[in-house]
């Protein structure tokens, strides 16, 4: 089945606009395995005929990296640019699987100007079950399995979205089994604040190491995240005991694509 | 007489020292950059209330939240029953209150009384889980030498308070019981007045003039020592929880200077070689480089910090052995205040010694560190935010000295160049769309 993603030029070209815009960000556009995540996303938007638009070659960095790693200047500089892109189609509302771009056009754009309703993909798949416009059979290919759920930072603690994702996972009528630390209590998996561009400073263990011990001791057979980086630093953790083999590291996205047949 | 002059010379002495040692730490605190705290004040209130007074942060470890509450309870109702002391010794009364309270007034110092005895238990608990247990996060490279002793010293002192007022209840308890035959009923003291028995009159009166002494000048000491102590945060918390930060713990602050600028880069119109708009100030450095470049509230926050640690043993760069850790930054803030406080105090306001936080306090490797994962926000029970501070010298350091990790700056010139922190094409951003798979 081939995508559906109309961009906002197109659109406006066809005089139509989005109910939302999805703001896919650079690693679901760049990232090979974040792309993946972008794409179950978009199939779920397909199948239950939301009508969204991405920004394609318009997009631009949130500035999110630049500003937690200190440099306010780039980070304005590409949040006024959006700002101004977005002002232009007129966006109200905005869904973005990525909880560092959610973050920050939730919380850091409206000072500079830019004020929108944003929603993390979780929170928007949770309304579409809800509305039943997606249902999953029998609980899909998951039923049964242990599932365990890593929180984000940006979206937990950040922004204190707990649930969406969790109920997600508990409509697949899967085992969701909680690491020890979780919800408020996550543990970073590393990558926040910048730490994915750069090599970690000297210490005796690297924080994704530490934080797939967690998820190891659950013994879940998947483990579920809500943010591409997320993913990849669980990914590598995994890697690092051998154990990519036996345990998927999935976005919550995917799993609802997987289980729905989409 | 003599006695009760006495009581008044040391009530007003240490009361004095204290308030000057508070003014001074005012004085310090606001040192610090100007931040809006005025708004949502019943929100405020409320967060004050449940976290300084109900303490709910603190329950998310509950065995030590227990004690502290033991410890806590006890230390807020014997107010009531010093503030009877203050009157018998300005007065030179004895129980001042008894007559006219009769049952309520027993009622009164028996719960003070056994809150007393579990306050003294939770007390050698923790003396235990510094010092013998040796729980982690009180047993840190930060905590050596002073903040070690600090800790302690508290504890003893709450020790030997008890041991005051227990002496001081007791041996009234077997006065009382040899002259008037009856006994006062209070719980406690009831049960360890037979360990007075025996003695006569005299000895007991001044076994109770010792506790009551002793039990007094530990509380001037106490109360003047807060000042030079982690302890403070027992009046902090509560200023410090109330003017809390209320967004999302997401959201980093705009950095207004640093708005102005793009906005006249980003405006064809903006004439870049117009003279500064009148009445506008030199601007203020980006970020913080020492303690007067953070705000108002970053300076509170270090004086509140309990040194506890549930930051550092939640923070995962620490955990994995990183140099970081959230409660050093938040007592090298504070140490640099009370220096450059004392600064200022002696060689006048524009004193420079030469010394900053960053740097001589904290090093750039401990910032790097950060994931910004706001874990030690979340974990602190006196809403202390130590990232921000950690963001701040972040700031002065990227865009004041362009010292950046090589990587870091790579990613910055990638976003700047192509719109994104990787080398790829922006022509390229919608290529997944067609892509297998
Ligand atoms: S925000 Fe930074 S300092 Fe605080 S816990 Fe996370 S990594 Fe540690
Ligand atoms: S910042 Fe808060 S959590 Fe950390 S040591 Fe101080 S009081 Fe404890």
């Amino acid at each position: 089945m081939s995508l559906n993603v109309p961009t906002m030029a197109e659109m406006t070209a066809k005089g139509e606009s989005p109910e939302i815009l999805f703001w896919v960000g650079c690693s679901g556009s760049f990232d090979d395995r974040a792309k993946k995540i972008t794409k179950a996303l978009v199939k779920i938007l397909n199948k239950c005929e939301v009508k969204f638009a991405v920004l394609g070659a318009e997009e631009s960095c949130s500035g999110d990296p630049a500003k937690r790693a200190g440099n306010e200047f780039t980070f304005q500089m590409q949040a006024m640019m959006n700002i101004q892109v977005l002002e232009g189609y007129d966006v109200k509302k905005i869904v973005t699987a990525c909880p560092h771009c959610f973050n920050t056009l939730k919380n850091e754009y409206p000072e500079l100007g830019g004020n929108y309703e944003v929603i993390h993909h979780t929170q928007m798949i949770q309304e579409l079950i809800n509305q039943g416009k997606i249902s999953i059979k029998d609980g899909g290919t998951y039923k049964g399995k242990k599932i365990t759920f890593h929180d984000p930072c940006y979206l937990g603690r950040a922004n204190d979205v707990y649930e969406a994702p969790r109920s997600l996972i508990e409509s697949l009528d899967a085992e969701l089994v909680e690491m020890k630390r979780c919800k408020t209590k996550g543990l970073c998996c590393g990558a926040g604040g910048a730490q994915m561009f750069k090599e970690s400073e000297n210490g005796n263990k690297e924080v994704n190491i530490e934080r797939t011990e967690d998820a190891l001791e659950t013994q879940a057979e998947v483990i579920a995240t809500g943010c591409p980086f997320c993913n990849t630093m669980m990914t590598d953790g995994l890697k690092n005991f051998n154990k990519e083999n036996e345990i998927e590291v999935l976005d919550v996205a995917e799993l609802i694509a997987n289980a729905a047949d989409l | 007489m003599i006695s009760n002059i006495l009581f008044a010379v040391l009530l007003v002495g240490s009361m004095s020292f204290f308030i000057w040692n508070i003014l001074k730490i005012r004085s310090n605190i606001r040192l610090g950059r100007d931040l809006d705290r005025s708004d949502r004040k019943s929100e405020r209130l409320k967060t004050m209330l449940l976290v300084a007074l109900g303490q709910k942060k603190m329950f998310t470890r509950p065995i030590p939240a227990l004690l502290h509450l033991m410890i806590y309870s006890a230390f807020i109702l014997t107010q009531i029953e010093l503030i009877e002391i203050f009157v018998d010794g300005l007065s030179g009364s004895h129980r001042i209150f008894r007559p006219d309270l009769g049952g309520l007034y027993t009622f009164i110092i028996s719960f003070i009384e056994i809150l007393s005895v579990l306050a003294f238990i939770a007390t050698l608990i923790f003396l235990s889980r510094r010092n013998l247990i040796k729980v982690p996060r009180l047993n840190m490279k930060e905590m050596k030498g002073w903040p070690k002793m600090d800790g302690n010293m508290i504890l003893f002192m709450e020790l030997i308070l008890i041991i005051f007022i227990l002496t001081m209840n007791g041996a009234d308890e077997a006065m009382h019981l040899q002259e008037y035959g009856s006994s006062y009923g209070f719980t406690i003291s009831s049960l360890i007045g037979p360990i007075f028995e025996g003695m006569d009159l005299s000895t007991l009166h001044t076994l109770e003039r010792v506790g009551w002494w002793g039990h007094i000048i530990m509380v001037f000491t106490f109360i003047n020592y807060l000042p030079y102590s982690k302890h403070l945060h027992i009046f902090l918390a509560f200023p410090n929880t109330y003017y809390s930060n209320l967004e999302k713990k997401g959201r980093f602050t705009n950095m207004e200077s640093v708005t102005t600028e793009v906005k006249l880069m980003m405006d064809p119109e903006a004439d870049p070689y117009a003279a500064p708009q009148e009445g506008v100030t030199e601007p203020q450095r980006f970020g913080a480089k020492d303690v007067t470049d953070l705000t108002w509230k970053n300076l509170m926050d270090s004086y509140s910090c309990t040194e506890c640690g549930r930051c550092t043993s939640s923070c995962p760069a620490n955990v994995t052995g990183k140099l970081l850790s959230p409660r050093k930054i938040m007592m090298d803030t504070r140490d640099r205040l009370v220096e450059v406080g004392e600064n200022k105090r002696k060689h006048g306001a524009d004193h420079d010694d030469g010394k900053s936080l960053l740097g001589d306090y904290i090093k750039e490797e401990e910032l790097w560190a950060c994931t910004s994962c706001n874990a030690c926000v979340q974990e602190c029970p006196v809403n202390i935010d130590p990232l921000a501070i950690i963001i701040d010298l972040r700031r002065y350091l990227v865009m004041e000295e362009s010292k950046i990790p090589t990587e870091l700056a790579g990613m910055l010139t990638n976003i700047e160049n192509n719109g994104a922190p990787w080398q790829f094409s922006p022509a390229d951003r919608l290529n997944w769309a067609n892509e297998e798979g």
